[in-house]
């Protein structure tokens, strides 16, 4: 089979799955066992592009015109090979998660969940494997639409209200700024596709350029820059295994690698560097520090986490701004470390209501000592966040801050201590409560189930293993910036 | 030999199935011979367009009397287009229309009901074929007199006052049309629209010319129903009969539609209309009040039906601001949505009038939960709904999709900003009814169950095309950039 009908498999599979998981709704084992099925098979399939992307090759796959000169088409590259690897490999982790959290807190309408879920995957793998603006732009769409039922899940008037902000910010900024961004970067370039170099060289003055940019920045508002953040701690109010996969990977990801792949491939790094666009790295570093900030103020676990998200996320905007190649691999590599931290913070909180019931910070004195395992990921988590090793948090903070030395952008380098420093203030303790506290006096609960436990155990030990072995990820983000 | 006569044919049959169905008394009957009546009406304007895609132009001549002293069918790209979506949506609409109209009238009026759609389908098809100015009005007033009657035809008696309230305005905006023909004919001695079109090119600067204009463009304003002229459209379509509703949604407006093309391109011509005249300023002014205003007060209905009447206003905005920009990326974007906006809200009238059908109430606080009673008809609506807001791969993301860039194309960025603006006002609405159906609680005692297959079936068979054609857009945008051309350029 080639490579291109690969990439197109492994797009369209995730939403055959939905209409397995959707036939299978009445036997649940059957429906797990579909999805676990399909997950693994999505793995495999990603994986196998690998070997020919570390060779430097990319795989194309022949598009289809939805318009006159406007084709839907898969290029696989060795960046959306990166975010296709973690999206895959996360759905398994995350399907594990799911059928302990919901099978344990017995949450209604479970196969529409399994059913919305896997049309998200696919949709994630449609945006990374995407060759061209309007096939990112469909499948973007396509993303913020199946998790709109995963985001009201639990159907509450606050899951209604949150689910309004979810999808008036979400769908209005991309129908508002991105959608005339790529119509405007088609006029001007009279094309769409993603090639290493940018396609906008000579076609705009640098104010076009930075407009364009702007329209692009605040139009893909997965990416939560601020002021289009909202959405992020409002959708917490979704089941847990949601927000771990969809708002610490998929969703969120999709936004920032959005960005970064717009950067790299249709701006290009030397075009950016002669436009007007000096107002980014203030936009994206005022953003990790105002997020790190609120973090610290929030006492619900949830939107403590769902803030330190909307700061990790400008990290990625950030390194993109110092428009050095070192601090573009980091954020290549920050958005795999911060995925795979993210999501163990988030399984650790879910596995925590789903054991204690408790969902604030100033409730978790002792809870290290009644759920071990849970509380051993969760540090793992929180030091990815903070950003040290031995975690692959460590990873994106190095090369970032040392493209931001190395072009002297002192602002990047003060924004990236400052965050370290606030990300320890509303961590740290955390983990202090939990360990070096005594729990009350009536706590009597255990660990989370068990399949919880594992999912969460495997995702700590994979952000530790990608600190001592990061070579592939490495090697991605180098071939995704020209060797 | 049938194949020479099809022009004729498109209009002869559905008009004499009309009169045989004025003398049959009982509506099966009368059902069938409207079904048939229509799937001949389609199938005949399918070998239309297929013979106009190959050929070019077709000419037919009634009655073999040469143009100009004899009235002449002329089909091109445009309007074979146009033939093809009316005579679509009428057989889509009969084969829902027998649980409606059984539902809606009492049994003695069925038959008649029959006659009086396929009267105004008669007079639609021949608006959209004729050649001769004069015999649109004929066509005009046929289909007009037929509406009327099928929107009086409503439960409510609010529907008398409603068809009424058109039937005013219908007959000054026909009245309006009439006195511009008048004009042109003192001017130009002749009622053939290729013949006129060359004629005007000598008196194009005379008062008389520029009134009869104005006159025709007024009035067919009235008709398609353009802000500030619309205020006959929401009262129409909310209590007319749920059929009525979803055929006139989908073909009335869009034929007024075809003929204002037809008129400022193929008769005056680009030149006149567009750069003589400020008429694109004006319709784009009018075009944005529409898409604006509309839609706002869309959001603000508790009816569903008047909900989605006035998002229609909002949308016919859309098409005339493709019309008023005049290049070749608005007008297909114009043609395009005029295809499309007709997919998406027949889909929805008819999807609504079954639900309105089977829960006895057009509100939409009565439609709480519907969600669950009723899951295939909500996802048609969320679908629909879903085309109207323009997510892509949806019919109404190829139609924003041109807008914005015939805005682009043109520099003026302050009106892709517009366009895109209001379509985030459809969220709203939309979201709206997404909410009600799905968030609340059905109310106690609800009834729970789809409606029938045969009203389900011909809607979610326009909800697939609302899908179908936004991924594969090689006939309706290729048709569309065809006809935009022969528009642009001018004398045929």
């Amino acid at each position: 089979m080639s490579g291109g009908m690969v990439a197109v498999h492994a797009v369209a599979l995730p939403f055959l799955g939905a209409i397995g998981i959707a036939l299978a709704g009445k036997q649940p084992d059957l429906r797990e066992a579909v999805t676990l099925t399909t997950a693994s098979v999505l793995f495999v399939l990603v994986m196998l592009q690998l070997p020919e992307l570390l060779a430097g090759g990319r795989v194309m796959s022949s598009g289809f015109a939805l318009l006159p000169g406007v084709p839907v088409q898969l290029t696989i590259e060795p960046f959306g090979q990166l975010f296709a690897m973690i999206a895959a490999s996360l759905w398994i982790a995350n399907s594990v998660y799911s059928i302990g959290y919901m099978r344990a807190n017995s949450e209604p309408r479970q196969t529409s969940f399994y059913v919305c879920f896997a049309i998200a995957i696919g949709s994630t793998i449609g945006i990374a494997y995407a060759g061209n603006l309007f096939t990112l732009f469909v499948f973007y769409e396509i993303l913020t639409l199946s998790t709109y039922p995963l985001v009201t899940h639990r159907q509450s008037a606050e899951a209604m209200r949150a689910g309004r902000t979810y999808l008036l910010l979400l769908l209005g900024s991309s129908i508002a700024l991105f959608l005339p961004a790529i119509l405007w970067t088609w006029h001007l370039a009279g094309r769409m596709d993603f090639v290493p170099g940018g396609i906008l060289a000579g076609h705009a003055s640098p104010g076009v350029i930075g407009v364009l940019l702007a329209l692009f920045v605040f139009g893909i508002g997965k990416a939560a820059v601020m002021p289009g953040h909202r959405w992020l701690p409002a959708a917490m109010i979704a089941p847990t295994p949601v927000s771990a996969l969809l708002h610490a990977v998929a969703v969120v990801k999709a936004g920032v690698f959005s960005i970064v792949k717009i950067a790299i491939y249709v701006f290009g790094l030397d075009v950016l560097r002669g436009a007007d666009a000096g107002w980014l790295p203030w936009v994206a570093g005022a953003t990790v520090v105002i997020a790190s900030l609120i973090a610290l103020r929030q006492d619900d676990l949830k939107r403590r986490l769902a803030y330190s998200t909307v700061s990790q996320l400008s990290y990625v905007v950030l390194a993109v701004a110092i428009l050095a190649p070192l601090s573009t691999i980091g954020a290549m590599l920050h958005i795999l470390g911060h995925a795979f931290g993210k999501i163990t913070l988030f399984f650790a909180a879910g596995a925590i209501y789903t054991a204690s019931h408790k969902t604030r910070v100033s409730e978790l004195a002792g809870i290290g000592w009644r759920m071990p395992w849970t509380m051993g990921a969760f540090a793992i988590g929180a030091i990815a966040m903070i950003g040290l090793p031995p975690t692959a948090g460590f990873l994106g903070k190095w090369f970032i801050l040392s493209g931001a030395l190395s072009t002297g952008h002192w602002l990047a380098v003060a924004v990236i201590l400052a965050s370290t420093v606030l990300n320890a203030a509303y961590y740290l303790p955390i983990l202090h409560a939990a360990f070096f506290r005594d729990g009350a006096a009536d706590d009597r609960h255990g660990e989370a189930p068990l399949p919880m436990v594992i999912a969460l155990g495997a995702t700590a030990a994979m952000t530790v293993l990608l600190f001592f072995f990061p070579s592939i990820p490495f090697a991605l983000a180098r071939a995704a910036l020209g060797g | 030999m049938i194949a020479k006569h099809l022009p004729a044919l498109q209009v002869v049959v559905p008009l004499f199935a009309a009169l045989f169905c004025a003398l049959l008394r009982s509506g099966t009957r009368a059902w069938v011979l409207a079904n048939v009546a229509s799937w001949a009406a389609f199938l005949i304007a399918a070998a239309l367009l297929v013979r106009v895609l190959d050929e070019g132009v077709i000419s037919y001549h009634l009655g073999s009397w040469e143009p100009p002293w004899g009235i002449e069918y002329r089909l091109d790209a445009l309007n074979a287009f146009v033939l093809l979506l009316v005579a679509a949506m009428g057989t889509l609409v009969m084969a829902y229309a027998r649980r409606s109209v059984a539902a809606e009238l009492p049994a003695a009026r069925h038959a008649w009901f029959y006659t009086m759609y396929l009267l105004c389908l008669t007079g639609l098809l021949g608006i959209a074929i004729t050649g001769d100015i004069f015999n649109v009005f004929v066509f005009l007033e046929v289909s007009s007199l037929a509406s009327y009657v099928l929107i009086a035809q409503g439960r409510d008696r609010r529907a008398l006052v409603a068809a009424y309230q058109y039937l005013v305005m219908g007959t000054i905006g026909a009245t309006f049309y009439v006195i511009g023909i008048g004009l042109l004919y003192l001017m130009t001695g002749t009622l053939n629209m290729a013949d006129m079109a060359h004629r005007l090119v000598a008196v194009k600067d005379t008062r008389p010319v520029l009134a009869g204009m104005a006159f025709l463009t007024v009035g067919i304003c009235l008709k398609l129903a353009l802000f500030p002229l619309h205020v006959w459209l929401p009262n129409a379509y909310a209590h007319a009969p749920s059929v009525a509703t979803a055929f006139l949604a989908a073909t009335a407006t869009k034929v007024a539609i075809y003929l204002l093309l037809r008129i400022f391109f193929s008769i005056f011509g680009a030149g006149i209309a567009f750069a003589e005249l400020p008429l694109g300023e004006i319709f784009i002014a009018l075009s944005i009040a529409a898409m604006f205003i509309a839609s706002i007060v869309a959001c603000f209905q508790d009816d569903v039906k008047r909900m989605l009447a006035y998002s229609s206003v909002g949308q016919i905005g859309y098409i005339t601001l493709g019309i008023g920009m005049a290049s070749k990326t608005g007008l297909t974007g114009a043609v395009v949505h005029m295809f499309n906006h007709a997919l998406m809200k027949g889909a929805l009238f008819l999807l609504v009038g079954a639900v309105v059908m089977r829960i006895g109430s057009g509100r939409i606080a009565d439609l709480a939960g519907l969600g669950r009673r009723m899951p295939w008809t909500t996802a048609g609506i969320v679908i629909a709904g879903l085309s109207l807001i323009g997510g892509p791969a949806t019919v109404g993301f190829v139609s924003k999709w041109y807008l914005v860039l015939a805005a682009i194309e043109k520099g003026w960025w302050w009106l892709a900003a517009l366009i895109v603006a209001s379509s985030l006002i459809a969220i709203v609405y939309v979201g709206r009814l997404i909410e009600i159906a799905w968030f609340r609680p059905p109310p106690a005692g609800a009834s729970i169950g789809e409606p029938p297959l045969s009203m389900l079936v011909p809607a979610w068979i326009l909800v697939g095309s609302c899908v179908y054609f936004g991924i594969d857009t090689s006939l309706t945008v290729g048709v569309a950039t065809r006809a935009a051309e022969l528009l642009l350029q001018g004398i045929r």
